[in-house]
């Protein structure tokens, strides 16, 4: 099969309860994040997605649409559709401070008497809660 | 948007047995349509009753905008098991579809035929499972239909073999953009290639719905044992288990549950479908999926 410049292939896992277009979206993005996509790249075209992956068109269509609401890529009708931009050390500079806030939180956690299990929990709980409440 | 199939108070009877008893539908046009439900709920009768093969005791059904005939040109169907003429060959079905179909798409048929590997001189009695697949999906898709109706067409076919016949429908959607209506009971398949799905229990339909939403608004609360009559509003209890000390719901809601006294979860779409025919049985009967009766 001939796959032009494409370099990204997606996958889908069946049993995470995200939906199947997000799946396509955090791909791309993680793509671009790990700079394995560069601006310029095209990524695959529906139909070499679905007769690769067995997935909807439609569902590939939606993911591309979000991706191109972002900014992150761009259709060219006819040709395809093409990154924009990379997130390539958009945030990397930022982790560190993060991570040092994070380990702080960590600290006060355990020493309210939390465990392991409990500080995965809240923590799950609370991003899923920000991420829901955020849309 | 327009509907690919419209049904309104649908009843097939058998006599005093009823196969589809009152189903009212409106599927819309340009999706894939997963049709779930327990056995007897009546997903072959429906597509059956939708094709022209059946006639309703009672009821409406329209088929893009039109009564439902039998051998229309707009309307391809694969029957349960996907039949083929043994006796012919693959090349034999080819031309066959070719004189009965005044929309034949002579092109495709040989190109999906080449692509899928299937002999043109080949028998169709010594087909495996997924060729014998392959070949009745090739031949309603080259009818080039508006709705292509599939009965459980992936049911008997081993994992590689069911990926192959599902990679090459979803490529003819992507292709002619078709409409498709799939029975299946396979719900880890629908979720990949449905973007619309139908759960079909006792003939009624529990819930309908775009997939992606049908996952964002559906949770798993688990947390201490209460009464649910309270759930806000919004919010609509699809199915419950207590124990003495804990409760276990599926709600569906489609603003965020903030409420730490519950631990939210994610629910696949197969634990969607569970939710529902169980919870429209109330007593958890309905939790068997016919894949494993």
């Amino acid at each position: 099969m001939e796959w032009g410049g494409e370099v990204i292939e997606f996958h889908l896992d069946a049993r995470s309860g995200v939906a199947p277009y997000m799946q396509l979206i955090r791909q791309v993005r993680h793509a671009l994040r790990l700079g394995v996509l560069n601006e310029g790249d095209k990524l695959p075209t529906v139909k070499e997605v679905v007769a690769r992956v067995a997935i909807n068109p439609n569902t590939v269509s939606k993911a591309y649409r979000e991706l191109e609401y972002e900014g992150l890529v761009t259709a060219r009708p006819g040709l395809g559709t093409f990154v924009t931009r990379t997130l390539v050390g958009d945030s990397l500079s930022k982790h560190e401070p993060l991570r040092q806030g994070l380990a702080r939180w960590l600290t006060e956690a355990r020493e309210a008497g939390l465990d392991d299990e409990s500080i995965e929990a809240l923590f799950l709980s609370s991003f899923r809660t920000f991420s829901e409440a955020r849309g | 948007m327009t509907s690919a199939l419209i049904a309104d108070g649908l009843t097939k009877r058998y006599g005093r047995r009823s196969a589809l008893n009152d189903c009212t539908l409106d599927i819309p046009a340009g999706h894939v349509v997963g049709l779930v439900g327990p056995n007897g709920a009546g997903k072959s009768t429906l597509l059956q009753l939708a094709c022209g093969l059946l006639d309703p005791t009672a009821g409406r059904i329209e088929v893009l905008g039109a009564r439902p005939v039998s051998g229309s040109p707009q309307v391809g169907f694969v029957a349960q098991d996907t039949p083929v003429y043994a006796g012919l060959t693959v090349a034999d079905h080819l031309r066959m579809g070719a004189h009965l179909n005044p929309s034949w798409d002579a092109a495709l048929a040989e190109r999906r035929i080449a692509q899928v590997g299937l002999d043109p001189k080949q028998k169709a009695g010594k087909l495996s499972g997924g060729q014998r697949a392959q070949l009745a999906l090739t031949v309603a898709a080259a009818k080039r239909p508006n709705l292509l109706l599939l009965d459980e067409p992936v049911a008997a076919l081993d994992p590689l073999a069911r990926r192959n016949f599902l990679q090459g429908l979803m490529e003819l959607t992507a292709e002619q953009g078709m409409s498709i209506v799939m029975s299946s009971h396979l719900v880890a398949d629908l979720e990949r290639v449905c973007d619309h799905l139908i759960v079909l229990v006792a003939s009624r339909v529990r819930v309908a719905g775009d997939v992606d939403d049908l996952l964002a608004t559906h949770h798993r609360l688990v947390g201490r044992r209460r009464d649910t009559t309270e759930l806000g509003v919004g919010r609509a209890l699809v199915e419950q288990s207590h124990t003495e000390v804990q409760s276990t719901l599926v709600v569906r809601s489609t603003a965020p549950i903030v409420d730490p006294s519950w631990q939210v979860d994610r629910l696949d779409l197969e634990d969607i479908v569970l939710a529902y025919m169980s919870g429209a049985t109330g007593d958890g009967t309905g939790r068997v999926l016919e894949g494993q009766r």
